[in-house]
């Protein structure tokens, strides 16, 4: 809730510096060094990875904020008026956001996109019988639960950034590769981490499973009891086969994210006798006093906290 | 014997034996539909089907407040679902009553605007949060605190329901009587209250029982429960009792073997043991007395 009210908040008065300084820009026909450079993201992830790449050439928004899940997002006329004041659209793809170009289209949005995870080795959900229903592709979008796609984002980000402000290409470029040095290290330290428990030992159950492309890199099975999103409503037969498998398999590590309803699998997790973790970050960043704030903290935490639940398994 | 047994023991009971989470399933749909489903026929008798749906809508502004005071809480959004339940029913009886509005039309009028009120306040505090998800429970996902309320709801309104029987029975069937007698022997005679106070009694029992069953198993369980069931009920009989003890029984199957067929096929919960509501309703439809077979048997017999 407070998150979402210091983004009302911080929008605000944003928002009219980033009228102001289109109206400059159109009036010097030339951007200054002390204009910051409009851009959206479409959620915390990338706006986040926006502000590593751009530093203080850009100003960045986001339109799904921290804690939000970007499944259900809904456009305001707000959302439309910042889009259209912004130099430069970052979405991730791969299905992750059918809302963007819908509202780029009815906002008139005439600038540059950039679709982050262009590149990528996308992967399918590994979809089980049972969730037939969905109306979209099963690419699965979260591709940025492996750094080393997150690397391959920060480019393309930076080449979008580069387009619209040419000035500041070398900058974007050498921020990008800087920043995957970082990815470069969160990996090595993550694969450490997760090695210290035998593989046998690595499940997890999570309420949604956003954890594909992680499960992928670290060789660790993640379990949902809801399938791909987050509204479908499970039976109980899945209920009771996720059961039955977290007393076969003895897991004791259980996990909720940051967004989703909690009841259910706190419930199912008393039911088999399994303990229930502090909250992953999948989908969203936390707020800014929370051990998720940037991209960098949110994989550390949800390393650290899944590597301590997997020690009990 | 044990050829016999054993697959119905598999199919029926094992699922209920093995999984805690049936179990609470099961023991909250059985206390709805014990006292939700009577409920129903006094609402099918009443004109006031649809009261429940509108309920559903016009509970959101009270829970969501109470979602935000205090977080998810069962007590708190419980508290200000049953709250804004009770303001509603109230201000549209009130209207009924001092204007020349009927109460359907002003209950429909105030229930869009507390719709529009809980819109409001759930996009104003996190849209993105999937709030109308959490806001509301689910047939699988009922905990300890949920079966306490919907048991303890269910048994206190199965108490005054037979508490206000005779009242709620005249002023359901006669309130031209009831009020006539209210009348000549004023508000000093104590044994019949004015048809306003039995109103309103019974508008608070419906509120209660919606929002324990809208927290713990979710809106459409809860109205479904409430008016399938009653609807279906009405063309069995023609006694009132055996009305109600129909639509607790046909709520109580149907939430049975709902909940059997979906952990047996796969389905989700809610929509399945509504469905099966539903399959009964359409039976009843056909093959009640009067339903449409036996209905258009006799008149043929008349005609010829």
């Amino acid at each position: 809730m407070n998150t979402l009210d210091t983004f009302n908040c911080n929008s605000l008065p944003r928002r009219f510096l980033l009228a102001s300084a289109t109206a400059l820009a159109l009036l010097g026909s030339s951007a200054h060094a002390a204009d910051k450079l409009p851009v959206i993201a479409s959620f915390s992830i990338l706006g986040d990875l926006v502000r590593v790449v751009g530093g203080d050439r850009v100003a960045v928004t986001t339109l799904v904020g921290a804690n939000e899940d970007a499944h259900v997002f809904e456009a305001r006329p707000a959302d439309a008026k910042t889009l259209l004041a912004s130099k430069l659209v970052v979405t991730n793809g791969l299905g992750f956001e059918p809302w963007a170009g819908k509202l780029i289209k009815s906002a008139g949005y005439k600038g540059e996109t950039v679709v982050a995870s262009k590149g990528v080795k996308a992967r399918h959900m590994q979809d089980e019988k049972g969730h037939s229903g969905h109306a979209h592709e099963d690419t699965d979008p979260h591709a940025w639960q492996n750094p080393n796609n997150v690397a391959l984002y920060a480019r393309n980000i930076a080449a979008g950034l580069s387009k619209v402000d040419a000035s500041g290409a070398a900058i974007y470029q050498a921020n990008a590769e800087a920043y995957a040095k970082e990815l470069q290290a969160l990996d090595v330290w993550a694969k450490e981490q997760i090695a210290t428990i035998p593989a046998a030992k690595r499940k997890v159950i999570t309420s949604h499973d956003a954890f594909g492309y992680f499960s992928a890199q670290y060789g660790v099975t993640f379990l949902a009891p809801q399938g791909v999103n987050t509204e479908t409503e499970p039976s109980a037969k899945q209920v009771a086969q996720l059961i039955k498998q977290i007393q076969r398999e003895k897991i004791r590590a259980v996990f909720v994210e940051n967004m989703s309803n909690p009841k259910l699998i706190a419930q199912l997790s008393k039911d088999a006798g399994a303990n229930l973790g502090a909250s992953l970050y999948a989908d969203a960043l936390s707020a800014s006093d929370q051990p998720g704030a940037t991209y960098l903290q949110m994989m550390r935490h949800n390393v650290t906290q899944l590597v301590a639940g997997m020690k009990n398994n | 014997m044990d050829a016999l047994l054993t697959p119905v023991w598999d199919v029926v009971f094992a699922p209920f034996a093995d999984y805690a989470f049936m179990r609470r399933a099961l023991v909250a749909t059985l206390a709805l539909s014990l006292s939700a489903a009577p409920l129903g026929v006094f609402l099918t008798l009443r004109r006031m089907s649809l009261l429940g749906d509108a309920l559903s809508h016009a509970v959101l502004p009270g829970v969501a407040i109470g979602f935000m005071v205090s977080g998810l809480s069962l007590t708190a959004m419980a508290l200000g679902g049953v709250v804004a339940g009770l303001m509603v029913a109230a201000f549209a009886g009130l209207v009924s009553r001092f204007t020349t509005l009927k109460e359907d039309a002003s209950l429909a009028a105030i229930y869009l605007v507390a719709l529009a009120l809980g819109v409001t306040l759930i996009s104003g505090h996190g849209t993105q949060l999937d709030l109308l998800h959490i806001l509301f429970g689910s047939a699988l996902g009922v905990d300890r605190e949920g079966l306490l309320l919907v048991a303890g709801v269910s048994s206190a309104s199965v108490l005054v329901l037979a508490a206000m029987y005779r009242g709620l029975v005249l002023e359901t069937f006669d309130p031209v009587f009831l009020n006539a007698h209210h009348k000549r022997h004023g508000s000093a005679c104590s044994k019949l209250l004015s048809p306003w106070v039995w109103h309103q009694a019974f508008l608070m029992l419906v509120v209660v029982n919606l929002v324990a069953g809208f927290q713990t198993l979710g809106t459409l369980m809860a109205v479904g429960l409430m008016m399938l069931p009653a609807v279906s009920a009405r063309l069995w009989h023609d006694t009132l009792p055996a009305q109600l003890m129909n639509a607790s029984t046909q709520a109580a199957v149907a939430g049975t073997a709902g909940l059997l067929l979906s952990y047996h096929f796969d389905t989700p919960s809610g929509p399945t043991i509504i469905g099966c509501a539903g399959v009964l309703y359409f039976l009843s439809l056909l093959f009640a007395p009067g339903g449409w077979l036996p209905r258009s048997w006799t008149t043929r017999h008349r005609v010829a």
